[in-house]
């Protein structure tokens, strides 16, 4: 048991939450971080259900990468994938029917997240089962922990709430004789964009090793 | 053994073949064994966003096929042309007439419920209509003056999260409640309106609800199929005001 977390797969867990973060290291997933960031609750469902799909490919993939014809690699991931991702649509439309509706269009989105098929192609077609889990896990909570970053500070400069909680009194507002008013440049995805950079500024500021 | 060649043509063809009926047997079975809980989900679903354009929100999943049979009393289907009956609604031998019309088939029948609730009769009118990005729909309750808004319920198939998906939420749907389908001189078109913040021009207040801030397209999107489906019910409405 002792070799399932050694200091190497330890770290096949960590970096991605740090110095190796899909987002503002591998600059991956960033179209989906930009659509369902503008309030905290989706942003939260989403790092939550790229995490648990990214682990599950990865594990499949890693299971049958001696197997892959390597020039038709990418079709059969993406296949792996799709069906994966339209399996578990399925499961939550029959098990968790509210959550599915609240869902949408994201769980079809995951498909097309670029950390997915990222980590594929780079982790699991060189890497065994486990440590390809735990790097799957490590990446979504790694782009999770960016979408959660962004989808707070819109949700509060742009709407004055906190997962739909009120933070911002109305009385504070314009409109009824204070001196606040919600940016509703926060709630457009340009915005996001800018976010996101700050994030990444921030982020190679304090760790220097990262090139 | 021998190694087994990966990058032959054949293997890869083979392979190719052997995922893909593989996947697919394997959709199709998932699709195949969940559909009926799926199908079961989407009528509660449905029944719930009914109830909620009654202003009976939050109703338990499993308590809401019996408040639904206490609510509704009728979900008559009216033909499109004309003010006939096309169907009663519910009878001894049948439970649902108007509920089973699919928004696909507006287009020859207008469903209509007649609901009861706390001893006031009140008219449920499903809407459909185009958002941004996809299909938006709901229900607009009147009270039975057919004039005055009870409630609004209002869904969407794919907008924007935090921007037009927020027309699912309550105090949007609620803002609608008293205001009046027409302008006071005129009875003829629909004036219920959504605006933006600021457009309201010298409208009624009675007549407008302000739109989504940063939505403006699925806003007007609600407004363009308020007017067009309630516009399309007038002369049902005009047979039950009171």
């Amino acid at each position: 048991m002792s070799t399932l977390f050694s200091k190497a797969n330890r770290q096949v867990f960590t970096n991605p939450l740090n110095l190796d973060n899909p987002i503002t290291v591998q600059i991956l997933g960033i179209c989906s971080a930009l659509a369902v960031t503008s309030q905290l609750k989706p942003a939260i469902v989403m790092g939550l259900s790229v995490t648990v799909i990214t682990a599950f490919a990865n594990v499949i993939i890693s299971l049958i990468r001696k197997t892959i014809p390597n020039r038709i690699r990418i079709i059969v991931q993406l296949v792996v994938v799709a069906a994966l991702v339209t399996i578990v649509s399925n499961i939550l439309k029959a098990y968790v029917y509210d959550v599915s509706v609240q869902l949408s269009v994201y769980v079809g989105l995951i498909i097309t997240n670029c950390i997915l098929m990222g980590r594929l192609e780079a982790f699991a077609m060189q890497n065994g089962p486990w440590e390809s889990f735990l790097d799957g896990i490590g990446n979504g909570l790694g782009y999770a922990v960016i979408l959660i970053i962004v989808g707070f500070v819109r949700e509060i400069l742009g709407f004055g709430t906190i997962l739909g909680l009120q933070i911002i009194p109305d009385s504070w507002l314009l409109d009824n004789g204070g001196g606040y008013l919600h940016n509703g440049m926060m709630t457009m995805p340009a915005m996001a964009l800018i976010l996101l950079a700050c994030v990444i500024w921030a982020h190679r500021a304090y760790n220097k090793e990262i090139k | 053994m021998a190694k087994l060649n990966t990058n032959s043509n054949t293997y890869t063809i083979l392979y190719a073949a052997g995922i893909v009926i593989v996947v697919a047997f394997l959709l199709a079975f998932v699709s195949s064994a969940l559909k009926p809980t799926q199908d079961a989900n989407v009528a509660i679903d449905k029944k719930q966003q009914i109830l909620a354009s009654l202003n009976l929100r939050n109703v338990e999943k499993t308590e809401t096929e019996a408040k639904f049979a206490e609510v509704i009393q009728q979900d008559m289907i009216y033909d499109v042309a004309s003010t006939d009956v096309l169907d009663e609604g519910k009878s001894e031998s049948k439970d649902q007439a108007g509920f089973k019309v699919e928004s696909k088939e507006f287009a020859a029948k207008r469903p209509f419920y007649i609901a009861t609730v706390d001893g006031a009769t009140k008219y449920v009118i499903p809407v459909t209509g185009a958002g941004l990005w996809g299909g938006i729909w709901g229900y607009i309750a009147l009270d039975d003056d057919c004039e005055t808004v009870f409630g609004t319920y209002f869904s969407h198939e794919s907008e924007t999260a935090g921007l037009g998906a927020r027309i699912t939420e309550d105090w949007f749907q609620t803002s609608f409640a008293g205001k009046k389908l027409h302008a006071a001189d005129d009875a003829s078109v629909i004036a219920l309106s959504v605006v933006k913040k600021g457009k309201e021009g010298n409208m009624s207040p009675d007549n407008y609800v302000n739109g989504v801030t940063g939505a403006t397209l699925t806003s007007n999107g609600v407004n363009d199929m308020i007017q067009k489906c309630l516009g399309a019910y007038q002369d049902i409405l005009a047979q039950y005001k009171k």
